[in-house]
């Protein structure tokens, strides 16, 4: 479908433009990291109040650097104003946004790659002891904030003050994704781990999803066309 | 060939420019010398704010005289004897103001929703005006439901389902009311989205903290099981806080409108030359 | 290659910014084979009038109508025939030149686009062909702007102070190259001070103040003396 292919070649285009600087993906790494020593500092050395921490330790970064990055990527459309020519393009506006979600998502997944593992190494939290579920939640979480964070990126980029309202916007309607995430990783490390719930917040955070993903298709050349 | 003139009959061109068109009701009301009608509801308003206050009335009535006594207890299992009677009676206005919360989200959505497609001014208008007075009425039921937390409970904040709901909800709103003040220009056009997703949110937030209660009541965590007797000043609150919410959003959608109106009309007498 | 507007129909349109006025009920015809002067202060509402007319601003009231042989077209099959070019490059600062034009070419479908000639024909030189664009100067942004714009052959070309930046040569140079395009069918709008630059090839002219349109005219080919007179005369 065309919709799709023109979504895969603008995504293709920011991925490659992301690779020959890197620039996002190693400074959101590098802030990922530099929140874990913080934690950890933050947090006192008792196993249990670990594990009850680092499922929010874990989103929490996921929100910060989700958004940064956002933020970031989004810029880059606004030197020479190349968001203008996509969406003067006579490619559908749902490809242009398809297309910057989809970078998004691979470059806060590449983000939290590295985040999870360096997470669960330093508060020696057992993150990875049930790494598919994890993985899942991770990857629906992070395609909600790209989702979500696309389309208000995109709408504030000619608007005073963007910086500080992308979070102001994100922040209260990702509670639920964050609260989700939180809940299944939770549950996943607990010291009893309760698979029931974990797959019962995946499912609300699959739900999420897809309730997000109709809207921000629905929503997203009102919002973007002045 | 230049442009014919104006097609404002009764106008008379200082200079010789081009006037700009105008919605063809204005020009004919404002030809004939009718004042520009303020509010399309008319007599609506009048009657509904004397039908808030009766309920107001009724509901104060109904919760202080009627409704039995709950007596709240403090941490350690004692009667907590103090203030009692005012503390407990709070529960029918928070839960009330509750409700607004979600009706402000709504219209906020359904309006920004409206305006998203139409571009038409009034339906912004109608969803700010919404969220402005929710933001105040929320900002209240969070203190208020706070102090009787602190009576029924001995603690100034608890993550209960109704007041985490009511705090997330009155946070939408906020970030709402911020964008528009501070977005600039396009202002209007990134609140709406906000609205729009926020309203789509609500029912996550509400599965959300529903599931979140200890111990854990479902769906039921926010809207509890009431005896009849509760139900009767519980209804009635909630129906009065509602009402006034509605009555104060639409006067403050009105005097938006006039405000805009007598914008415009400034504009057309610039355009005129008429005023400098 | 599309068909090609034949017509741009502009009624009554009207944009407000909040509660700041942009444009006020504004008519304008558009014909193809056209070079349109959009001329006024700054804050006169130019630019948001062009922006309606790329179909990237909406307006609050009135409509733009596209006609291609007597038939309206919309949506993506009007951004076909539109090209652009404002005062930023439009074109992505860390992809070189044939990298923009590629990715260009292939949003808008064109196959076989002769990219190499595109370049020399704006003078873009060999060497910078392939750096990223954030190398060039300012004078070969421009003309990768303009080849950005030409590559996929636009028969509504809209202008947003293109010769800003550009020495007399290239300035000169420019305006001869868009009244190529208009005399092979385009229509073209463009918004400048640069009277000279249009010189003898305008032949319409329509003036904005305070978002409204207080003049337009059309003749044959405007002179820049001509120009010069109407512009005082009524943009003030």
């Amino acid at each position: 479908m065309s919709v799709l292919r023109q979504a895969g070649r603008i995504a293709w285009k920011d991925l490659r433009i992301e690779l020959r600087s890197k620039e996002i993906v190693l400074t959101m790494v590098f802030f990922a990291a530099l929140l874990c020593v913080i934690y950890s500092f933050a947090f006192p050395r008792d196993v249990k109040a670990i594990r009850g921490a680092a499922p929010g330790m874990l989103w929490v970064a996921l929100a910060f650097t989700g958004t940064i990055a956002l933020g970031r990527a989004f810029d880059r459309e606004r030197e020479n104003d190349t968001m203008r020519a996509l969406l003067l393009a006579p490619v559908p506006r749902l490809s242009v946004f398809l297309g910057k979600a989809l970078a998004m998502s691979a470059l806060i997944l590449a983000v939290a790659v590295v985040a999870v593992p360096l997470l669960a190494l330093w508060l020696n939290a057992p993150l990875l002891d049930f790494p598919a579920e994890l993985a899942i939640v991770v990857v629906l979480g992070v395609i909600g904030i790209s989702l979500v964070g696309s389309v208000f990126a995109a709408t504030l980029l000619k608007v005073r003050s963007r910086d500080v309202l992308l979070p102001v916007i994100l922040y209260p309607l990702l509670v639920p994704l964050f609260v989700a995430g939180t809940k299944t990783t939770a549950a996943l490390v607990a010291e009893v781990p309760n698979l029931d719930i974990a797959w019962y917040w995946i499912r609300f955070l699959g739900v999420y999803d897809a309730a997000f993903l109709v809207l921000s298709l629905w929503t997203f050349e009102s919002l973007v066309i002045e | 060939m230049t442009k014919p003139a104006s097609d404002v009959p009764e106008a008379r061109l200082v200079e010789g420019g081009k006037l700009g068109g105008d919605a063809p009701d204005d020009k004919a009301r404002a030809s004939k010398g009718a004042p520009v009608k303020g509010s399309p509801l008319g007599l609506v308003l009048p009657i509904m704010t004397i039908v808030a206050g009766i309920v107001v009335a009724a509901a104060a009535w109904w919760v202080f005289v009627k409704a039995p006594v709950q007596y709240g207890y403090t941490a350690d299992g004692r009667l907590n004897g103090s203030s009692l009677f005012f503390t407990q009676k709070i529960f029918y206005f928070h839960v009330g103001h509750a409700f607004m919360l979600f009706a402000a989200v709504g219209v906020a959505g359904i309006a920004s929703a409206i305006f998203l497609k139409t571009r038409n001014p009034k339906w912004d208008d109608i969803a700010a005006a919404a969220v402005d007075e929710a933001v105040m009425f929320g900002a209240a039921v969070l203190v208020t439901g706070s102090l009787w937390a602190k009576a029924a409970w001995d603690v100034w904040w608890n993550w209960e389902p109704r007041l985490t709901m009511s705090l997330l909800l009155w946070l939408i709103l906020v970030g709402y009311a911020l964008v528009r003040k501070f977005a600039g220009p396009s202002a209007d056009r990134v609140a709406a989205g906000m609205a729009i997703f926020g309203m789509v949110g609500v029912p996550f937030i509400y599965k959300m903290v529903g599931e979140d209660s200890h111990p854990p009541s479902g769906a039921n965590g926010v809207v509890m099981n009431l005896g009849t007797e509760y139900k009767t000043a519980f209804g009635l609150s909630a129906l009065a806080f509602l009402l006034w919410f509605l009555v104060l959003t639409i006067m403050r959608v009105q005097s938006t409108r006039a405000e805009r109106e007598v914008r415009e009309l400034r504009e057309r007498g610039l355009d005129l030359g008429v005023l400098s | 290659m599309g068909r090609g507007l034949s017509r741009v129909e502009i009624k009554k349109v009207a944009k407000r910014y909040g509660s700041e006025r942009a444009l006020a009920g504004v008519t304008l015809e558009l014909r193809a084979g056209s070079m349109c002067a959009l001329l006024g202060h700054n804050g006169a509402g130019k630019t948001t009038l062009l922006g309606l007319l790329s179909t990237l601003v909406r307006p609050n009231s009135g409509t733009i109508a596209y006609q291609a042989d007597g038939k309206a077209i919309e949506g993506d099959a009007v951004r076909r025939e539109i090209g652009m070019l404002a005062h930023a490059s439009l074109c992505y600062a860390e992809l070189s030149a044939v990298e923009n034009l590629e990715l260009f070419a292939g949003l808008y479908d064109i196959t076989g686009a002769n990219i190499g000639a595109l370049l020399d024909q704006v003078g873009l030189e060999e060497r910078a062909r392939n750096r990223p664009s954030r190398t060039y100067s300012r004078g070969m942004l421009q003309r990768l702007a303009l080849a950005r714009a030409l590559l996929t052959k636009p028969s509504l070309l809209l202008l947003d102070e293109p010769f800003t930046g550009l020495d007399r040569g290239g300035a000169m140079s420019l305006g001869a190259q868009l009244g190529d395009l208009k005399a092979s069918g385009a229509i073209v709008v463009v918004v400048t001070h640069d009277l000279e630059a249009i010189a003898d090839r305008t032949d319409h002219i329509a003036i904005l103040r305070r978002g409204s349109l207080v003049f337009e005219e059309r003749g044959e080919a405007y002179t820049y003396e001509q120009l010069k007179s109407i512009y005082h005369q009524h943009a003030n």
